[in-house]
């Protein structure tokens, strides 16, 4: 050769470690990442969200129990149907009866995973077609939301702390209400224009901000000279209805920081999900508020609903996900379209588990197209 | 083949909804309940037996460029018997099927039979072949919709035979899973049907290995004692 070969591979010399990042360890660690988000959705929910999640641990154990007696092996140590009891029951409202759970997680282990042949071959994220499923079979159970015991003591009389709708519920009915019940369009577009973005609709309806909010809010717009409308901490820190393992963002990303340094889950699911989600929300977030483009509240969206919850620790599922990098962007940045839609557009409050069912089907299709370079030797380029 | 063969071709082996699996719209929409997909189930077997009676009826007369112009005719004409008759005789089934029964004339099901047996065949097997599959497609779209109904809202409904509704599962503390009512319902029954038909499939299949392999082993052991000791001597030392 003339030139040197520029050598794109290189490879330590012995002895090499094996780390054992199996798929116990990863199933195992990342059950270990969600206890603090669902401690603090058990600890302000009470008895009832227990009973779900543990009701949805039973389910799933159980069903692959029995799954693995029907086929002869056991996988049940794997931690697999650990996680996915774990992530339906925190993806539950907390006070859905216990049928919900149960039929939810046998149905995610028994039809969604051992039916395609087990872990590995589903091609549908197993915990996430449990709650679709119990969505679609009981959708009055689905919308048992209690307001958490932290903002129900300081709730002004109007508000319903045994039926807390959450806040996209409310969003969602209010916007929906005014639109079927407004004389003209001018009518309607005018009185959503003066609902003025959804922190400020919850402010309407007297949704509770705890004195906690109250004080950082001020604090913080004394900082900074401006005028922090209370609400947005609450919704942060998880002072808010809501399923139970989804309501403390700060929580759940404390524990996504473990898995990405951990390098369990990588940057590309989350950052495309999230990214897309958050510039569709700035830019038409403002259109069922009739405000216009470049309107839209951002942060009540990221903060309200799941969706922080399924960005770190649905989507980045192993198995029903994409193999590389651009096909994780693209998969990453379809859930977050398809979330931002329904939350949009769609009947639902929010959908953000429906989503990353419909991008699983697309999952074969990127991979196919964006596959990754076969190793050739990399040739230098002629200067 | 025999005529019982005929017919039971389409019972299992050949069954439209579990083996041909052509036509599943109609089979989707109108398994809600057990009602509904019994009519349906017999509207469908009045139209394909009329169509393979009258396609094998007129395959000889029929140029090949136009006969599936043709089977569409046959096929519509007794469509709109058919829906005529259901809107005359049990309006309340014809208001609740929609318009699933006018849609019986795209059925792949039907087009495919008179393609495939209808045109080649005489008008007995012809016959029988459209029994066996509308008595095939009856059994299961009915079974669906029994499963389906009684999953999704614990009854069976028996409105078209004149009865009431048999309760299985009381609403007092059967919730229903809607989903069983639902279009994914549907799939997710039909999926499993098609599973537990290729189970039985496969056991028949090793019970009938298993037999004629016992068979051979008994001609075996019998043989020499019809044909003779000279072929087996050498076996024996």
């Amino acid at each position: 050769m003339m030139k040197s070969e520029k050598r794109s591979i290189t490879s330590a010399s012995a002895p090499y470690i094996a780390e054992g990042a199996g798929i116990r360890t990863v199933m195992w660690t990342v059950s270990a990442c969600l206890v603090p988000a669902l401690a603090w959705g058990l600890a302000v929910f009470g008895a009832r969200a227990i009973l779900v999640v543990a009701t949805a641990l039973a389910g799933a154990v159980l069903t692959e129990l029995a799954a693995n007696a029907i086929r002869g092996k056991v996988t049940v140590g794997d931690g697999s149907a650990f996680l996915t009891g774990l992530v339906i029951g925190m993806s539950l409202p907390p006070a859905a009866p216990v049928y919900v759970p149960l039929c939810a997680s046998v149905f995610a282990v028994a039809v969604v995973k051992h039916a395609s042949g087990g872990l590995g071959a589903n091609w549908m994220n197993p915990a996430m077609a449990g709650r679709v499923f119990a969505l679609l079979s009981f959708p009055a159970a689905m919308s048992a939301w209690i307001a958490p015991a932290t903002i129900a003591e300081g709730a002004g009389p109007s508000f319903d702390a045994l039926s807390g709708a959450t806040p996209l519920s409310v969003v969602k009915t209010t916007v929906s209400s005014i639109g079927a019940g407004a004389a003209s369009q001018e009518a309607a577009a005018s009185a959503l224009r003066s609902l003025g973005g959804p922190a400020a609709l919850m402010a309407v309806h007297h949704y509770p901000v705890t004195a906690f909010d109250g004080q950082l809010s001020k604090w913080l717009g004394g900082l900074f000279g401006v005028n922090v409308r209370p609400g947005y901490f609450d919704l942060f820190f998880g002072n808010t209805a809501g399923s139970i393992g989804e309501i403390s963002v700060f929580l759940l990303l404390v524990g996504a920081a473990v898995l990405l340094a951990r390098k369990i889950i990588s940057w590309e699911i989350p950052a495309a999900l999230l990214g897309t989600f958050a510039l569709l929300t700035w830019v038409f977030g403002g259109v069922p508020f009739a405000t216009g483009l470049f309107q839209g509240d951002v942060l009540f969206h990221l903060f309200s609903g799941g969706i922080v919850f399924c960005a770190f620790f649905i989507a980045t599922d192993y198995v029903s996900g994409p193999l590389t990098r651009p096909g994780k962007i693209v998969f990453g940045a379809g859930v977050g379209l398809i979330a931002f839609l329904i939350r949009a557009a769609g009947i639902l409050p929010e959908g953000a588990s429906v989503a990353i069912i419909v991008m699983n089907m697309f999952v074969p299709l990127i991979d196919r197209f964006l596959r990754p370079k076969r190793t050739v030797i990399a040739r230098e380029k002629t200067t | 083949m025999k005529p019982l063969g005929e017919i039971g071709k389409g019972l299992f082996k050949e069954n439209p909804i579990l083996v041909i699996m052509l036509g599943l719209c109609a089979t989707l929409a109108c398994s809600t309940n057990f009602s509904d997909a019994l009519g349906m189930g017999l509207a469908f077997s009045f139209v394909i037996v009329g169509s393979n009676v009258v396609i094998s009826l007129v395959r000889r007369l029929v140029p090949g460029q136009v006969r599936i112009p043709v089977y569409i005719t046959v096929i519509a004409t007794l469509v709109t018997v058919a829906d005529y008759v259901m809107k005359a005789f049990v309006p309340d089934l014809s208001r609740s099927l929609g318009v699933f029964v006018p849609l019986i004339v795209v059925n792949c099901i039907i087009m495919g039979r008179a393609e495939a047996f209808a045109s080649k065949n005489g008008v007995w097997r012809s016959f029988l072949d459209g029994l066996g599959m509308g008595i095939g497609f009856t059994v299961v779209i009915a079974l669906i919709g029994i499963l389906r109904g009684l999953m999704g809202e614990g009854t069976i409904s028996l409105s078209l035979l004149g009865l009431k509704d048999i309760t299985v599962l009381s609403d007092k503390w059967y919730p229903g899973v809607l989903i069983f009512i639902l279009a994914p319902g549907a799939f997710l029954v039909i999926g499993f049907l098609i599973a537990l038909h290729h189970k039985i499939g496969d056991l028949l299949a090793t019970a009938k290995a298993r037999k004629t392999q016992s068979n051979l082993r008994q001609a075996a052991t019998a043989s020499p004692t019809v044909s003779g000791e000279g072929a087996s001597t050498d076996d024996r030392q």
